[in-house]
Protein backbone atom coordinates (compact mmCIF):
# COMPACT_ATOMS: atom_id res chain seq x y z
CA UNK A 1 0.00 0.00 0.00
CA UNK A 2 2.88 2.42 1.04
CA UNK A 3 5.16 1.13 -1.83
CA UNK A 4 2.41 1.87 -4.32
CA UNK A 5 1.87 5.50 -3.10
CA UNK A 6 5.57 6.29 -3.28
CA UNK A 7 5.70 5.07 -6.23
CA UNK A 8 3.17 7.49 -7.55
CA UNK A 9 3.86 10.40 -6.54
CA UNK A 10 7.56 9.69 -7.23
CA UNK A 11 6.72 10.65 -10.65
CA UNK A 12 4.86 13.97 -9.66
CA UNK A 13 8.74 15.26 -9.86
CA UNK A 14 9.62 16.88 -12.85
CA UNK A 15 12.94 15.82 -12.44
CA UNK A 16 11.63 11.30 -12.94
CA UNK A 17 8.75 12.45 -15.15
CA UNK A 18 10.65 13.63 -17.79
CA UNK A 19 12.84 10.48 -18.58
CA UNK A 20 10.19 8.68 -17.69
CA UNK A 21 7.80 10.76 -20.61
CA UNK A 22 11.06 10.29 -22.74
CA UNK A 23 10.76 6.29 -22.80
CA UNK A 24 7.03 6.64 -23.63
CA UNK A 25 6.56 9.17 -26.73
CA UNK A 26 8.08 6.84 -29.02
CA UNK A 27 5.73 3.74 -27.86
CA UNK A 28 2.86 6.24 -28.20
CA UNK A 29 3.87 7.53 -31.60
CA UNK A 30 4.31 3.89 -33.47
CA UNK A 31 0.91 3.13 -31.79
CA UNK A 32 -0.77 6.16 -33.13
CA UNK A 33 1.22 5.62 -36.67
CA UNK A 34 -0.17 2.22 -36.75
CA UNK A 35 -3.58 2.67 -35.20
CA UNK A 36 -4.38 5.74 -37.32
CA UNK A 37 -3.04 3.97 -40.36
CA UNK A 38 -4.83 0.67 -40.10
CA UNK A 39 -7.77 2.60 -39.41
CA UNK A 40 -7.57 5.37 -42.17
CA UNK A 41 -6.85 2.05 -44.81
CA UNK A 42 -10.27 0.47 -43.59
CA UNK A 43 -12.45 3.49 -42.95
CA UNK A 44 -11.35 4.27 -46.78
CA UNK A 45 -11.40 0.31 -48.69
CA UNK A 46 -12.92 -1.44 -46.41
CA UNK A 47 -15.61 0.15 -44.31
CA UNK A 48 -19.07 -0.31 -46.87
CA UNK A 49 -20.59 2.51 -49.09
CA UNK A 50 -23.66 3.91 -46.75
CA UNK A 51 -26.49 3.14 -48.59
CA UNK A 52 -28.41 6.60 -47.62
CA UNK A 53 -25.09 8.80 -47.60
CA UNK A 54 -22.75 7.34 -50.16
CA UNK A 55 -19.32 7.71 -50.03
CA UNK A 56 -19.29 10.97 -48.42
CA UNK A 57 -20.32 9.55 -44.76
CA UNK A 58 -16.52 8.41 -44.43
CA UNK A 59 -15.52 11.92 -42.50
CA UNK A 60 -16.95 10.42 -40.13
CA UNK A 61 -14.16 8.00 -39.07
CA UNK A 62 -12.42 11.25 -38.50
CA UNK A 63 -15.13 13.52 -37.30
CA UNK A 64 -16.44 11.64 -34.39
CA UNK A 65 -13.64 10.55 -32.68
CA UNK A 66 -11.97 14.00 -32.91
CA UNK A 67 -15.34 15.23 -31.10
CA UNK A 68 -14.93 12.59 -28.25
CA UNK A 69 -11.31 13.68 -28.11
CA UNK A 70 -12.20 17.50 -27.53
CA UNK A 71 -14.22 16.37 -24.93
CA UNK A 72 -12.29 14.25 -23.25
CA UNK A 73 -9.07 16.27 -23.17
CA UNK A 74 -11.26 19.47 -21.52
CA UNK A 75 -12.13 16.53 -18.53
CA UNK A 76 -8.71 15.30 -18.30
CA UNK A 77 -7.37 18.79 -17.83
CA UNK A 78 -9.79 19.13 -15.40
CA UNK A 79 -8.54 15.95 -13.72
CA UNK A 80 -4.74 17.46 -13.88
CA UNK A 81 -6.37 20.66 -12.59
CA UNK A 82 -7.72 19.62 -9.64
CA UNK A 83 -4.75 17.58 -8.73
CA UNK A 84 -2.91 20.80 -9.13
CA UNK A 85 -4.74 22.71 -7.33
CA UNK A 86 -5.37 19.96 -4.38
CA UNK A 87 -1.64 18.78 -4.10
CA UNK A 88 0.29 21.74 -5.48
CA UNK A 89 2.32 19.42 -7.48
CA UNK A 90 3.99 21.67 -10.47
CA UNK A 91 3.74 18.73 -13.03
CA UNK A 92 -0.51 19.21 -12.97
CA UNK A 93 -0.44 22.20 -14.30
CA UNK A 94 2.34 21.35 -16.49
CA UNK A 95 0.05 18.88 -18.06
CA UNK A 96 -2.85 20.99 -18.17
CA UNK A 97 -0.86 23.13 -20.08
CA UNK A 98 0.66 20.44 -22.15
CA UNK A 99 -3.30 19.23 -23.07
CA UNK A 100 -5.00 22.44 -23.87
CA UNK A 101 -2.81 23.16 -27.75
CA UNK A 102 -4.21 19.16 -28.87
CA UNK A 103 -7.56 19.57 -27.49
CA UNK A 104 -8.40 23.01 -29.08
CA UNK A 105 -7.06 21.09 -32.35
CA UNK A 106 -9.49 18.32 -32.14
CA UNK A 107 -12.13 20.61 -31.13
CA UNK A 108 -11.57 22.74 -34.55
CA UNK A 109 -10.66 19.71 -36.42
CA UNK A 110 -14.33 18.61 -35.23
CA UNK A 111 -15.92 21.47 -36.41
CA UNK A 112 -13.89 21.46 -39.84
CA UNK A 113 -14.64 17.82 -40.60
CA UNK A 114 -18.55 18.15 -39.28
CA UNK A 115 -18.70 21.27 -41.90
CA UNK A 116 -17.09 19.42 -44.63
CA UNK A 117 -20.14 16.73 -43.50
CA UNK A 118 -22.32 18.95 -43.35
CA UNK A 119 -21.89 20.80 -46.83
CA UNK A 120 -23.29 17.49 -48.86
CA UNK A 121 -25.30 15.76 -46.30
CA UNK A 122 -27.51 18.72 -44.75
CA UNK A 123 -26.48 21.22 -47.32
CA UNK A 124 -24.98 23.73 -45.09
CA UNK A 125 -21.69 24.28 -44.10
CA UNK A 126 -23.29 25.42 -40.26
CA UNK A 127 -26.39 24.86 -38.08
CA UNK A 128 -26.67 26.36 -35.09
CA UNK A 129 -27.31 22.87 -33.86
CA UNK A 130 -26.98 22.28 -30.13
CA UNK A 131 -23.70 20.24 -30.76
CA UNK A 132 -22.16 22.57 -33.36
CA UNK A 133 -23.00 25.29 -31.26
CA UNK A 134 -21.18 23.60 -27.66
CA UNK A 135 -18.42 21.92 -29.21
CA UNK A 136 -17.62 25.84 -30.69
CA UNK A 137 -18.10 27.08 -26.83
CA UNK A 138 -15.53 24.24 -25.90
CA UNK A 139 -13.08 25.16 -28.52
CA UNK A 140 -13.79 29.13 -26.96
CA UNK A 141 -12.86 27.54 -24.01
CA UNK A 142 -9.85 26.07 -25.01
CA UNK A 143 -8.75 29.48 -26.70
CA UNK A 144 -9.60 31.13 -23.25
CA UNK A 145 -6.91 29.17 -21.12
CA UNK A 146 -4.40 29.82 -23.51
CA UNK A 147 -4.79 33.02 -23.72
CA UNK A 148 -4.82 33.35 -19.84
CA UNK A 149 -1.59 31.17 -19.49
CA UNK A 150 -0.12 33.31 -22.13
CA UNK A 151 -0.69 36.57 -21.02
CA UNK A 152 1.10 35.16 -17.37
CA UNK A 153 4.43 35.71 -16.83
CA UNK A 154 5.19 33.90 -13.46
CA UNK A 155 4.34 29.98 -14.06
CA UNK A 156 3.30 29.19 -10.68
CA UNK A 157 0.35 31.94 -11.07
CA UNK A 158 -0.40 30.81 -14.52
CA UNK A 159 -0.53 26.94 -13.68
CA UNK A 160 -2.91 27.52 -10.97
CA UNK A 161 -5.02 30.41 -12.77
CA UNK A 162 -5.41 27.91 -15.44
CA UNK A 163 -6.42 25.40 -13.52
CA UNK A 164 -9.15 27.44 -11.77
CA UNK A 165 -10.40 28.34 -15.38
CA UNK A 166 -10.64 24.79 -16.38
CA UNK A 167 -12.28 23.86 -13.90
CA UNK A 168 -14.81 26.53 -13.96
CA UNK A 169 -15.23 25.31 -17.52
CA UNK A 170 -15.76 22.13 -16.47
CA UNK A 171 -18.79 22.94 -14.14
CA UNK A 172 -20.21 24.98 -16.97
CA UNK A 173 -19.72 22.82 -19.96
CA UNK A 174 -23.44 20.75 -18.82
CA UNK A 175 -25.11 23.68 -18.37
CA UNK A 176 -23.96 24.66 -21.82
CA UNK A 177 -24.47 21.67 -23.12
CA UNK A 178 -28.22 21.54 -22.09
CA UNK A 179 -28.86 25.24 -22.33
CA UNK A 180 -27.90 24.80 -26.20
CA UNK A 181 -30.39 22.07 -26.45
CA UNK A 182 -33.26 23.33 -25.28
CA UNK A 183 -33.15 26.79 -26.49
CA UNK A 184 -32.81 25.12 -30.08
CA UNK A 185 -35.92 23.10 -29.44
CA UNK A 186 -37.67 25.86 -28.38
CA UNK A 187 -37.71 27.33 -31.64
CA UNK A 188 -37.45 24.65 -34.84
CA UNK A 189 -36.86 20.75 -34.02
CA UNK A 190 -33.51 19.50 -34.85
CA UNK A 191 -32.04 19.56 -38.24
CA UNK A 192 -30.91 16.14 -38.14
CA UNK A 193 -30.40 13.28 -35.19
CA UNK A 194 -26.69 12.20 -34.46
CA UNK A 195 -28.36 9.00 -32.93
CA UNK A 196 -27.58 6.69 -35.74
CA UNK A 197 -24.79 4.80 -33.52
CA UNK A 198 -26.79 1.37 -33.04
CA UNK A 199 -27.70 0.91 -36.50
CA UNK A 200 -23.88 1.40 -37.95
CA UNK A 201 -22.58 -1.43 -39.04
CA UNK A 202 -20.01 -3.89 -37.28
CA UNK A 203 -17.13 -3.19 -39.55
CA UNK A 204 -17.72 1.07 -39.48
CA UNK A 205 -18.22 0.45 -35.42
CA UNK A 206 -14.42 -0.90 -34.95
CA UNK A 207 -13.33 1.44 -37.53
CA UNK A 208 -14.31 4.23 -35.74
CA UNK A 209 -13.04 2.50 -32.43
CA UNK A 210 -9.49 1.96 -34.34
CA UNK A 211 -9.18 5.93 -35.03
CA UNK A 212 -10.35 6.98 -31.47
CA UNK A 213 -7.50 4.77 -29.56
CA UNK A 214 -5.08 5.77 -32.51
CA UNK A 215 -5.93 9.32 -31.21
CA UNK A 216 -5.52 8.83 -28.23
CA UNK A 217 -2.58 7.65 -28.68
CA UNK A 218 -1.11 10.36 -30.81
CA UNK A 219 -2.79 12.54 -27.76
CA UNK A 220 -0.71 10.69 -25.35
CA UNK A 221 2.44 11.20 -27.69
CA UNK A 222 1.77 14.81 -28.24
CA UNK A 223 1.12 16.01 -25.00
CA UNK A 224 4.42 13.93 -23.31
CA UNK A 225 6.44 15.43 -26.18
CA UNK A 226 5.12 18.73 -24.77
CA UNK A 227 4.98 18.23 -21.48
CA UNK A 228 8.72 17.48 -21.70
CA UNK A 229 9.50 20.40 -23.48
CA UNK A 230 7.80 22.61 -20.88
CA UNK A 231 9.54 20.88 -17.97
CA UNK A 232 13.05 22.22 -19.63
CA UNK A 233 11.77 25.30 -20.22
CA UNK A 234 10.98 26.02 -16.46
CA UNK A 235 13.72 23.83 -14.91
CA UNK A 236 16.14 25.49 -17.48
CA UNK A 237 18.36 26.62 -14.32
CA UNK A 238 18.22 23.35 -12.21
CA UNK A 239 21.55 21.39 -11.99
CA UNK A 240 19.30 17.63 -13.16
CA UNK A 241 18.44 19.42 -16.17
CA UNK A 242 21.99 20.93 -17.11
CA UNK A 243 23.40 17.41 -16.68
CA UNK A 244 21.10 15.65 -19.15
CA UNK A 245 22.62 14.43 -21.91
CA UNK A 246 20.74 16.13 -24.68
CA UNK A 247 21.45 19.68 -23.17
CA UNK A 248 24.92 19.01 -22.66
CA UNK A 249 25.75 18.47 -25.91
CA UNK B 1 -19.87 38.85 9.24
CA UNK B 2 -22.56 40.84 8.33
CA UNK B 3 -22.01 44.29 9.32
CA UNK B 4 -18.72 43.21 7.18
CA UNK B 5 -21.00 42.85 4.14
CA UNK B 6 -23.15 45.93 4.53
CA UNK B 7 -19.44 47.78 5.16
CA UNK B 8 -18.42 46.91 2.21
CA UNK B 9 -21.02 47.56 0.31
CA UNK B 10 -21.64 50.63 1.48
CA UNK B 11 -18.24 52.01 1.18
CA UNK B 12 -17.89 50.76 -2.56
CA UNK B 13 -20.99 52.83 -3.17
CA UNK B 14 -20.31 55.56 -2.02
CA UNK B 15 -17.03 55.32 -3.87
CA UNK B 16 -18.99 55.19 -6.94
CA UNK B 17 -21.19 58.18 -6.08
CA UNK B 18 -17.70 60.15 -5.64
CA UNK B 19 -16.99 59.28 -9.28
CA UNK B 20 -20.84 59.58 -11.38
CA UNK B 21 -18.94 59.66 -14.26
CA UNK B 22 -18.14 56.10 -13.80
CA UNK B 23 -21.48 54.84 -12.82
CA UNK B 24 -22.89 56.43 -15.93
CA UNK B 25 -20.56 55.00 -18.68
CA UNK B 26 -21.61 51.64 -18.33
CA UNK B 27 -25.37 52.72 -18.33
CA UNK B 28 -24.53 55.07 -21.56
CA UNK B 29 -22.65 52.00 -23.38
CA UNK B 30 -25.42 50.05 -23.04
CA UNK B 31 -27.88 52.57 -24.37
CA UNK B 32 -25.33 53.58 -27.48
CA UNK B 33 -24.63 49.79 -28.36
CA UNK B 34 -29.03 49.19 -28.34
CA UNK B 35 -29.48 52.52 -30.59
CA UNK B 36 -27.06 51.49 -33.12
CA UNK B 37 -29.01 47.97 -33.97
CA UNK B 38 -31.77 49.88 -35.57
CA UNK B 39 -29.24 52.57 -37.61
CA UNK B 40 -28.24 49.56 -38.70
CA UNK B 41 -30.09 46.90 -40.08
CA UNK B 42 -33.00 49.61 -40.71
CA UNK B 43 -36.38 51.17 -38.84
CA UNK B 44 -38.61 48.42 -39.74
CA UNK B 45 -40.54 47.74 -36.57
CA UNK B 46 -40.99 44.02 -37.33
CA UNK B 47 -37.62 43.16 -37.20
CA UNK B 48 -36.94 45.45 -34.66
CA UNK B 49 -39.23 43.77 -32.40
CA UNK B 50 -37.87 40.05 -33.58
CA UNK B 51 -34.09 41.26 -33.18
CA UNK B 52 -34.97 43.32 -29.62
CA UNK B 53 -34.06 40.10 -27.09
CA UNK B 54 -30.80 39.43 -28.81
CA UNK B 55 -30.02 42.51 -29.28
CA UNK B 56 -30.94 43.73 -25.16
CA UNK B 57 -28.87 41.06 -24.05
CA UNK B 58 -25.75 40.87 -25.82
CA UNK B 59 -25.64 44.41 -24.92
CA UNK B 60 -26.28 43.97 -21.41
CA UNK B 61 -23.14 41.34 -21.93
CA UNK B 62 -20.94 43.51 -23.65
CA UNK B 63 -21.96 46.24 -21.11
CA UNK B 64 -21.52 43.99 -18.02
CA UNK B 65 -18.27 42.82 -18.86
CA UNK B 66 -16.68 45.97 -19.89
CA UNK B 67 -17.69 47.11 -15.97
CA UNK B 68 -15.55 44.08 -14.76
CA UNK B 69 -12.72 45.59 -14.91
CA UNK B 70 -12.98 47.72 -12.49
CA UNK B 71 -14.66 45.50 -9.87
CA UNK B 72 -11.10 44.21 -8.29
CA UNK B 73 -8.70 46.74 -10.16
CA UNK B 74 -8.95 50.00 -8.09
CA UNK B 75 -8.78 47.67 -4.41
CA UNK B 76 -5.38 45.71 -6.25
CA UNK B 77 -4.02 49.34 -6.98
CA UNK B 78 -3.84 50.62 -3.72
CA UNK B 79 -3.49 47.51 -1.49
CA UNK B 80 -7.08 47.56 -0.27
CA UNK B 81 -7.83 44.21 -1.86
CA UNK B 82 -4.61 42.52 0.09
CA UNK B 83 -6.11 44.09 3.27
CA UNK B 84 -9.58 41.77 2.65
CA UNK B 85 -7.71 39.03 1.59
CA UNK B 86 -6.07 39.11 5.67
CA UNK B 87 -9.70 40.05 7.36
CA UNK B 88 -10.84 37.89 9.97
CA UNK B 89 -14.47 37.96 8.21
CA UNK B 90 -14.21 34.64 5.41
CA UNK B 91 -13.75 36.14 1.89
CA UNK B 92 -16.28 34.47 0.77
CA UNK B 93 -18.56 37.57 1.75
CA UNK B 94 -16.41 40.22 0.90
CA UNK B 95 -16.32 39.15 -2.30
CA UNK B 96 -20.40 38.81 -2.58
CA UNK B 97 -20.39 42.71 -0.98
CA UNK B 98 -17.99 43.62 -3.66
CA UNK B 99 -20.31 41.61 -6.26
CA UNK B 100 -23.45 43.03 -5.00
CA UNK B 101 -22.06 46.29 -5.19
CA UNK B 102 -20.71 46.58 -8.72
CA UNK B 103 -24.12 44.97 -9.63
CA UNK B 104 -26.02 47.99 -8.07
CA UNK B 105 -23.94 50.51 -9.84
CA UNK B 106 -23.49 49.19 -13.33
CA UNK B 107 -26.57 46.22 -13.39
CA UNK B 108 -29.53 47.68 -12.13
CA UNK B 109 -29.55 50.96 -14.05
CA UNK B 110 -29.48 49.05 -17.47
CA UNK B 111 -32.22 47.04 -15.73
CA UNK B 112 -34.07 50.20 -15.13
CA UNK B 113 -33.46 51.45 -18.50
CA UNK B 114 -34.37 48.33 -20.18
CA UNK B 115 -38.11 49.12 -20.65
CA UNK B 116 -37.63 52.38 -21.81
CA UNK B 117 -35.27 51.51 -24.97
CA UNK B 118 -37.88 48.27 -25.06
CA UNK B 119 -40.25 51.25 -26.45
CA UNK B 120 -37.84 52.07 -28.97
CA UNK B 121 -37.99 48.69 -30.55
CA UNK B 122 -41.99 48.38 -30.46
CA UNK B 123 -41.79 45.56 -27.58
CA UNK B 124 -45.10 44.61 -25.93
CA UNK B 125 -45.96 45.16 -22.66
CA UNK B 126 -45.84 41.96 -21.61
CA UNK B 127 -42.48 41.02 -23.24
CA UNK B 128 -41.07 44.68 -21.72
CA UNK B 129 -42.44 43.05 -18.51
CA UNK B 130 -40.32 39.46 -18.96
CA UNK B 131 -37.54 41.47 -20.25
CA UNK B 132 -37.15 43.07 -16.98
CA UNK B 133 -37.22 40.08 -15.20
CA UNK B 134 -35.17 38.48 -17.00
CA UNK B 135 -32.47 41.03 -17.38
CA UNK B 136 -33.04 41.56 -12.87
CA UNK B 137 -32.45 37.21 -12.83
CA UNK B 138 -29.49 37.57 -15.20
CA UNK B 139 -27.77 40.43 -14.58
CA UNK B 140 -26.34 39.35 -10.63
CA UNK B 141 -25.53 35.86 -12.38
CA UNK B 142 -22.97 38.02 -14.87
CA UNK B 143 -21.73 40.29 -12.45
CA UNK B 144 -21.47 36.95 -9.74
CA UNK B 145 -19.37 34.89 -13.16
CA UNK B 146 -17.71 38.14 -14.69
CA UNK B 147 -16.32 38.51 -11.35
CA UNK B 148 -14.30 35.39 -11.21
CA UNK B 149 -12.68 36.52 -14.89
CA UNK B 150 -11.96 39.72 -13.38
CA UNK B 151 -10.16 38.12 -10.09
CA UNK B 152 -8.30 35.71 -12.64
CA UNK B 153 -6.56 38.53 -14.69
CA UNK B 154 -5.98 41.17 -11.88
CA UNK B 155 -3.32 43.50 -12.52
CA UNK B 156 -2.53 41.28 -16.16
CA UNK B 157 -1.29 43.15 -19.08
CA UNK B 158 -4.02 43.64 -22.07
CA UNK B 159 -6.57 42.74 -19.34
CA UNK B 160 -9.31 44.19 -20.41
CA UNK B 161 -9.45 41.65 -23.94
CA UNK B 162 -8.33 38.81 -21.90
CA UNK B 163 -11.20 38.95 -19.62
CA UNK B 164 -13.68 38.73 -22.71
CA UNK B 165 -12.09 35.78 -23.70
CA UNK B 166 -12.73 33.79 -20.51
CA UNK B 167 -15.89 35.67 -19.68
CA UNK B 168 -18.30 35.73 -22.61
CA UNK B 169 -18.16 31.90 -23.15
CA UNK B 170 -19.21 31.17 -19.46
CA UNK B 171 -22.37 33.95 -20.07
CA UNK B 172 -23.67 31.75 -23.10
CA UNK B 173 -26.11 30.07 -20.68
CA UNK B 174 -27.39 32.94 -19.36
CA UNK B 175 -27.46 34.64 -23.05
CA UNK B 176 -29.65 31.93 -24.37
CA UNK B 177 -32.06 31.71 -21.11
CA UNK B 178 -32.38 35.39 -20.71
CA UNK B 179 -33.46 36.29 -24.39
CA UNK B 180 -35.17 32.88 -24.37
CA UNK B 181 -37.54 34.18 -22.06
CA UNK B 182 -38.35 37.37 -23.69
CA UNK B 183 -38.66 35.69 -27.18
CA UNK B 184 -41.13 32.86 -26.09
CA UNK B 185 -43.09 35.52 -23.90
CA UNK B 186 -43.50 37.71 -27.13
CA UNK B 187 -44.45 34.78 -28.88
CA UNK B 188 -47.33 33.72 -26.48
CA UNK B 189 -45.36 30.65 -25.74
CA UNK B 190 -44.86 32.01 -22.19
CA UNK B 191 -40.73 32.56 -20.71
CA UNK B 192 -41.98 30.84 -17.08
CA UNK B 193 -39.66 27.71 -18.04
CA UNK B 194 -36.66 30.32 -18.90
CA UNK B 195 -37.17 32.71 -15.95
CA UNK B 196 -36.97 29.14 -13.69
CA UNK B 197 -34.29 28.09 -15.51
CA UNK B 198 -32.17 31.71 -14.89
CA UNK B 199 -33.42 31.66 -11.67
CA UNK B 200 -31.28 28.60 -11.41
CA UNK B 201 -28.43 29.75 -12.91
CA UNK B 202 -28.68 32.89 -10.57
CA UNK B 203 -28.94 30.68 -7.60
CA UNK B 204 -26.17 28.32 -8.26
CA UNK B 205 -23.21 31.32 -9.40
CA UNK B 206 -24.29 32.98 -5.81
CA UNK B 207 -23.24 30.12 -4.38
CA UNK B 208 -20.44 28.92 -6.23
CA UNK B 209 -18.91 31.89 -8.16
CA UNK B 210 -17.67 33.56 -4.77
CA UNK B 211 -15.76 30.65 -4.20
CA UNK B 212 -13.94 30.25 -7.67
CA UNK B 213 -13.40 34.05 -7.31
CA UNK B 214 -11.69 34.29 -3.92
CA UNK B 215 -9.77 31.62 -4.72
CA UNK B 216 -8.85 32.97 -8.09
CA UNK B 217 -8.42 36.14 -5.86
CA UNK B 218 -5.56 34.63 -3.60
CA UNK B 219 -4.12 33.30 -6.75
CA UNK B 220 -3.49 36.37 -8.51
CA UNK B 221 -2.94 38.37 -5.16
CA UNK B 222 0.25 36.39 -3.81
Amino acid sequence: MNARLINWFKFSSPATFYPLAGKMVPIFTLLAVVLIGVGLYMSFFVAPTDYKQGEGYRIIFVHVPAAWMSMFIYLIMAFWAGLGLVFNTRLSGMMTRALAPTGAIFAFLALWTGAFWGKPMWGTWWVWDARLTSELILLFLYLGYLALQGSIDDTRRADRAGALLVLVGVVNIPIIYYSVQWWNTLHQGATISMDNGSKMGVTMLWTMLIMALGFWAYTIAVALARVRSIILEREADTTWVSELAEVRR
Amino acid sequence: MFSAFKTLVGRDLLLAMRRRSDLFTTLFFFVIVVSLFPLGIGPELNTLRLIAPGVFWVAALLASMLALERLFAIDYEDGALEQMLLAPQPLFILVLAKVTAHWLVTGLPLVLMAPLLGLQYDMATDALMAMVISLLLGTPALSLIGAIGAALTLGLRGGGVLVSLLVLPLYIPVLIFGSGAVEATASGLGGQGHLSMLGAILVLSLLFAPIASSAALRISAE
